[in-house]
């Protein structure tokens, strides 16, 4: 894993002082918010519906079992016992006092944490493959990649006013758990010619203008990386609307002016830099990638894992739906349910992070991931150990088997905590998950992702969900929009909106109707629900939506 | 004919905790809804939130819809604001 050189930590040191004197002067009367709103949220620092909340990065998804276990104590602390895994590798703590921050970033510094560009006008956490470095079906592992774009980016002259947010995202491997074209820029590794290299997407976007990214060049080399994006960036910064926050996104540019516009000048401003990159950018890259070097694999016998996996059922199910293929023989991926029935999507309370901090240090060869699901991934497990790494996951309230079905569902914080929101979202989640849960039905279910927001801002992915939710206000109630057939993946697709919306009594069982129709339709129980709902379109949705009694009567 | 005004309350979050706040008849800040004073014409709501600006522990002050009786308020968000989140027994709720 990547560790700071003493140039990051002399960074991050300085910036939390220059932040503290910033809190200091603020409390004192001497800056007015106007003046100290930018300087917290370039720190992470927002104020929400009832209290500060603060986000912090964990770059690329990749943490250590010591600075999970820092977010604990953070978390027991100055909040309230528990974090917020979100959609973006980050955690945020909803209830911070704005005079202990300074300590809960000098905190997080001790482990090589921070805050920093975490929000504002920025390029913010870059993403990455959750599965990075230990998926079967990886080029390279993307994250010294995603690395040396963070330290590229993090504190940028050029790129600390910038229109508006900016994101990136990098996947290794063909099937794109990153989603990379929902970034403003998404790359995906490939090869050619046996050199490796990215297809580079540009102007994806969620939001209240969602758009797919489109491929702005097909192959880029490894080693014109930097001056590429940089020279993407710099011609969105001259470019991007400033005048409208609606139109400021690359996404916006790139639709204004036309993809070809756009790579034609971003050709000639990299012509440009290139030469001013002497290469330090590829020795650098160098030098990370060492700290990804694959860890030490053990190979070891597995029949404790074949006599729990053909013994025990629950263990069987669990290990059905919640791992994955690894590179390394004898190993697997295991992801961690943050998404018990009922519970709010994305949460751990200080003692499951104290866990899942332990069994990573244990049995995890020390990783864990934040995956952009709001689960927590360990990478690397030796299949002899899961059946332990099960049981202590069982005494922790997190060895919920629902990873990819109904009730593994991304919601953004709503209007529980959220200053923006139109409706909740949090709630809605957790009687979906409860309703199938009783109908027990879900492992039939298969495949389903339901991804719920409350604004048009579309934090909690609505566009890309196979059933999307959208909360709104309309006339003073929350109203929840549902869209279908949006797809997060490498064939992404955005979502077709419904019709009208439900209130918040009507929401779930109109989600149910729609997955009734599914079963009751599908060719065969592994037809999914997305290739269902590509073969046959809206119409027996919509029907079983919007023709019931109660529909009826109100028409 | 003018619509009729909608009785109104200064609101906010304080500077340090972040917590939600409204404006008193005495100007003073107060945690709870039922103490904020509530404004019944347009020239009151203008003049208490022009004077509640140079308050420096209030931020992002703003006038909420409520009804005169109560108060109670009129929007889902202002009833969520002094409650505190639905998945948790946080945020105000836990000091009542
Ligand atoms: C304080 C709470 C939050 C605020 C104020 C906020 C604000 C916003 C805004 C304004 C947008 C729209 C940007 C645009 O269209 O230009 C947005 C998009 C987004 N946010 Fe948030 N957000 C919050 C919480 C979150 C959380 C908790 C997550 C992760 C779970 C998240 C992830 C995203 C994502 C993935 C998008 C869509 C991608 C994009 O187009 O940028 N946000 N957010
Ligand atoms: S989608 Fe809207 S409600 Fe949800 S977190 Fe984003 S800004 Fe807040």
């Amino acid at each position: 894993m990547y560790s700071y050189s003493d140039f990051d930590a002399a960074f991050v040191t300085e910036r939390n002082r220059q932040f503290r004197a910033q809190v200091e002067r603020r409390i004192a009367g001497h800056l007015t918010e106007d003046e100290f709103k930018p300087l917290r949220l370039m720190n992470g620092l927002y104020l929400q519906l009832h209290a500060y909340m603060l986000r912090v990065a964990v770059p690329y998804g990749t943490m250590s079992g010591p600075q999970m276990h820092q977010l604990a104590t953070i978390a027991d602390t100055w909040d309230k016992g528990y974090g917020h895994f979100t959609t973006r590798q980050n955690i945020q703590f909803n209830w911070p006092r704005l005079r202990d921050v300074p300590d809960m970033l000098d905190a997080l510094a001790d482990v090589q944490m921070h805050a920093i560009q975490t929000s504002g006008n920025t390029i913010r956490n870059v993403t990455a493959d959750h599965f990075a470095g230990a998926a079967q079906d990886e080029l390279a592992d993307p994250r010294p990649v995603a690395e040396l774009l963070r330290q590229w980016s993090t504190d940028h002259p050029e790129f600390q006013f910038l229109p508006r947010k900016f994101k990136i995202a990098v996947t290794g491997s063909p099937n794109d758990r990153a989603v990379t074209r929902a970034h403003d820029i998404g790359l995906r590794m490939i090869e050619r010619d046996g050199a490796i290299g990215f297809e580079v997407i540009v102007g994806g976007g969620m939001g209240r203008t969602p758009m797919i990214g489109k491929v702005l060049r097909d192959f880029l080399p490894q080693e014109d990386l930097l001056p590429y994006t940089e020279a993407v960036v710099s011609v969105w910064n001259l470019l991007g609307r400033r005048d409208n926050k609606y139109k400021s996104r690359i996404k916006i540019t790139v639709h204004e002016h036309g993809i070809d516009a756009i790579r034609d000048m971003v050709e000639d401003r990299f012509t440009l830099l290139r030469s001013q990159f002497t290469g330090v950018d590829a020795t650098h890259l160098a030098r990370i990638s060492k700290d990804f070097a694959a860890p030490a694999f053990v190979t070891q016998d597995t029949a404790p894992f074949d006599l729990a996996y053909q013994r025990d059922p629950v263990f069987r199910s669990w290990v059905d739906t919640n791992t994955s293929s690894h590179r390394a023989p004898g190993y697997a991926i295991a992801q961690i349910s943050l998404k018990a029935h009922g519970q709010t999507p994305g949460d751990a309370t200080s003692d499951q992070m104290r866990a899942m901090a332990d069994l990573a240090e244990r049995f995890g060869h020390n990783e864990l991931r934040v995956s952009h699901e709001q689960n927590i991934v360990l990478p690397h497990v030796h299949k002899s150990n899961l059946p332990t790494v099960f049981a202590i996951l069982q005494q922790h309230g997190l060895a919920t088997a629902n990873i990819g079905l109904v009730s593994d569902i991304i919601a953004c914080p709503g209007m529980d905590y959220c200053a923006l929101a139109t409706a909740r979202s949090i709630p809605i989640a957790q009687e979906i998950a409860t309703r199938f849960d009783e109908l027990g039905n879900e492992h039939d279910i298969g495949d389903l992702k339901i991804k719920i927001s409350g604004c048009i801002n579309a934090c909690g992915h609505h566009h890309v969900g196979h059933i999307g939710i959208l909360g709104l206000d309309r006339a003073g109630t929350e109203t929840y929009q549902i869209t279908l057939g949006g797809d997060h993946t490498e064939t992404a697709a955005l979502g077709v909106r419904t019709g009208p919306g439900f209130s918040a009594e009507d929401i779930v069982p109109a989600v149910e109707r729609v997955i009734d129709t599914y079963l009751a339709i599908r060719t065969a129980p592994d037809e999914t629900f997305l290739h269902c709902y590509n073969r046959v379109g809206m119409v027996p949705f919509k029907a079983a939506l919007y023709t019931t009694s109660e529909h009826a009567d109100a028409a | 004919m003018a619509r009729a005004f909608v009785p109104k309350v200064v609101t906010a979050n304080d500077l340090l905790e972040g917590d939600v706040i409204y404006l008193t008849a005495d100007n003073q800040w107060s945690r709870h809804l039922h103490e904020a004073y509530i404004v019944t014409d347009t020239d009151q709501a203008d003049q208490r939130l022009a004077d509640s600006q140079g308050h420096a522990n209030a931020v992002g002050i703003y006038l909420a819809d409520v009804t005169l009786t109560g108060p109670e308020p009129v929007h889902f968000r202002e009833d969520f604001r002094r409650r505190g989140p639905s998945n948790y027994h946080h945020g105000k709720q836990a000091a009542s």
